[in-house]
């Protein structure tokens, strides 16, 4: 059945396949992701679904395309926004501290002919900006202090790193978007002193608290005794004399009369309290 | 194509059904059978090759009883050629055509390469049929999507953005001309940084460390920009959110990073650090929240700042037994002057009675609880031990009591 109707067809059927090869050979979809050079003969001739910042997606030049086929080859570029990430490395500060550093820097490709030309793979670009990222990044971070570098300047720091990354990466047709100090941290021995000098503020902090809590102590209880010292004074200052009299009374009653009976009291007669003895 | 995960083997089920049916009419009109030589089909069908032939079918469809010693025969074949023949075995279904066989037809040549199956089949050809059910069953699969209520999908027309299809049944070209991508967008995913229970220390603007690990609650806002944008979305949500949090813990003290108003405050900062950055990136990204799971100090330091805690209750204990004592003192203040007042009160009614009154008195107390001696005043010196003996000796027998002077 078949083989007759090649053998009767068989013009017509090579013409098909020959215009398919034809077709899937010149047609090319290219995805929403991805840019593709068109490089014809080694020449890189021009782009489809190039990179345009305003651009939405869906009025892209992504989906099908055409190209001369054989003559033409397609280098596919992604179009999406990348990432090169910095190895942990020890910078030094200003103030010649080490510091551990990590670091990544978003990037894409906006001139895809450039790239194919310098570098010719996001790989390569990816290899080549990375020694770019830590030099410049060296030079940076070794123009500011430690403590700088915690706090509001890490922003400024980010963003000259990002320019001057991205001066170098125009060479390789990439865009430097966003550099982010991920860490800023003491290396390994550092971190060692810092825990000795944390543990030291520590108990510092402790002793302080101590003497703190007994000063505090010490002037409630100052205070307590100057009130009452106040109390005394404003109901015992009505009559001074009859306060003497009162005290003195009741100390002979402590001193004398609650214990049992251990003392020997030698009188006068002249005592005041044996006035009545004399009997006159 | 991931989306169509089973794709061949729903082809491959329902071809089966199609052809089972197929064979099934075919087997209605089935010359085979009893008594069925004389059928005017079976009779005229001279094996020129017009009918196609229902051949093959007979390793499926088992032969009829009716002529069980002999095994079912050709119809097609010329009436002349009685030999048995045996029933056709899989090697035979499947050998290529030789020349000059019984069934000889023209075309039987030039096939070769193909197996015979597709070939030859019912009525003209089923082969088209198969297809025709594959291409509506292909149809069906890759034009109707259904998205569930928590996902959205992303259409593509030959990689090229087209729409974003909502929950629900949405219908597309097929599949190699529009592909559909559907994911979850809606549902909150979680990363909880550092993952495990590994310590994450960070440096706080006092050149402190500190024992940090948070969660990072994000969704997609945007599935188209979330798809197209980023090379890796997920790993740069993580790595942003570490750089956020790093920055943010470095502007802060220990103590703030630790206590409760600080801790809300990196909070606040890394959420709206991250929706900053992540916004620039145009990654489609919503920073739902970030919440601080744990900040303590280091392990290896954990000691001190425990004694700091000790230091603090030492602190408070000291100041609460002050504080006890003055209330003590000054109660007892109040008292002895309150008392004071009430007496002298009545003292100013009548001073002198009341003085002797309260001298007596006391002295009473006084001198009836002790040894008491009265001596002739001037030049008076004399030795007076009996007392002196009889507390001794008292003392000796009432045990060592205290305050023995």
């Amino acid at each position: 059945m078949l083989g007759n109707f090649w053998q009767e067809q068989k013009i017509a059927l090579i013409a098909i396949v020959a215009v398919v090869v034809a077709v899937f050979s010149s047609v090319v979809i290219v995805p929403e992701t991805e840019q593709a050079v068109v490089v014809r003969v080694g020449e890189p001739v021009r782009v489809i679904n190039r990179f345009a910042p305003k651009t939405d997606f869906g009025s892209t030049g992504a989906g099908l395309s055409l190209r001369i086929p054989f003559l033409e080859r397609l280098v596919r570029i992604d179009k999406r926004m990348m990432t090169v990430d910095m190895e942990r490395q020890q910078v030094l500060s200003a103030e010649q501290l080490r510091l551990e550093v990590d670091a990544f820097a978003r990037f894409r490709i906006i001139d895809p002919v450039k790239m194919v030309r310098t570098a010719g793979s996001t790989e390569r670009v990816k290899e080549q900006l990375q020694p770019i990222f830590s030099s410049v990044l060296r030079q940076e971070l070794g123009k500011r202090t430690f403590q700088s570098l915690l706090t509001a300047d890490r922003g400024v720091a980010m963003k000259e790193i990002r320019e001057g990354l991205d001066r170098q990466a125009r060479e390789y047709g990439a865009q430097v978007i966003d550099v982010q100090i991920k860490r800023a941290d003491l290396p390994e021995g550092a971190l060692e002193s810092a825990f000795s000098r944390m543990q030291a503020a520590r108990e510092q902090e402790a002793t302080t608290i101590r003497a703190q809590g007994q000063k505090s102590a010490q002037i409630i209880r100052a205070e307590a005794e100057a009130r009452a010292a106040n109390i005394y004074a404003q109901s015992f200052g009505k009559d001074p004399g009859f306060y003497d009299f009162y005290r003195a009374m009741q100390s002979y009653d402590y001193t004398f009369a609650n214990k049992d009976g251990q003392s020997t009291i030698i009188i006068s007669p002249d005592n005041d309290y044996l006035r009545q003895f004399k009997g006159h | 194509m991931s989306t169509y995960p089973s794709y061949n083997s729903v082809m491959k089920t329902v071809g089966d059904a199609i052809a089972r049916g197929v064979l099934a009419m075919a087997g209605r009109r089935s010359p085979w059978g009893g008594g069925d030589k004389n059928d005017p089909e079976s009779s005229g069908g001279s094996g020129s090759g017009d009918p196609a032939g229902d051949g093959d079918g007979q390793a499926e469809t088992p032969p009829p009883s009716g002529e069980a010693p002999r095994g079912p025969r050709n119809p097609w074949l010329p009436q002349g050629e009685q030999r048995p023949r045996r029933s056709a075995g899989i090697e035979d279904i499947f050998r290529p055509r030789e020349p000059g066989t019984q069934r000889g037809g023209p075309g039987g040549g030039g096939g070769s390469g193909f197996p015979r199956l597709p070939q030859r089949a019912g009525g003209k050809s089923w082969f088209p049929i198969i297809m025709g059910g594959v291409a509506l069953v292909w149809l069906l699969v890759t034009t109707t999507h259904m998205v569930g209520p928590k996902e959205q999908g992303i259409v593509t027309t030959f990689g090229k953005y087209s729409h974003t299809i909502d929950p629900g049944v949405s219908l597309t070209l097929p599949w190699p001309i529009q592909n559909v991508s559907v994911t979850d967008v809606t549902s909150i995913k979680r990363d909880t940084i550092p993952e495990g229970d590994t310590e994450k220390l960070m440096l706080t603007s006092d050149q402190n460390l500190v024992d940090l690990s948070y969660l990072v609650r994000w969704n997609i806002n945007n599935l188209k920009l979330f798809t197209f944008q980023l090379a890796d979305p997920e790993q740069t949500v993580r790595e942003v959110a570490e750089a956020a949090m790093r920055a943010s813990v470095a502007e802060v003290t220990l103590q703030e990073a630790m206590g409760g108003a600080g801790r809300a405050q990196i909070e606040q900062n890394v959420r709206q650090r991250m929706q900053a950055i992540l916004d620039a990136y145009r990654s489609g990204v919503l920073i739902q929240g970030v919440e601080i799971k744990k900040a303590d100090p280091p392990g290896k330091v954990i000691g001190a700042f425990q004694q700091v805690t000790a230091a603090q209750q030492d602190a408070q204990r000291d100041l609460s037994n002050a504080q006890a004592w003055a209330q003590q003192l000054l109660a007892r203040a109040q008292g002895d002057a309150t008392a004071f007042d009430k007496v002298f009160e009545q003292y100013k009614l009548a001073p002198e009675v009341t003085k002797r009154r309260m001298y007596y008195e006391t002295m009473e107390r006084v001198l009836s609880s002790n040894d008491k001696v009265v001596v002739e005043a001037n030049g008076v010196t004399s030795y007076l031990p009996l007392p002196e003996v009889k507390r001794r000796q008292q003392q000796q027998q009432a045990a060592p009591a205290p305050g023995g002077q």
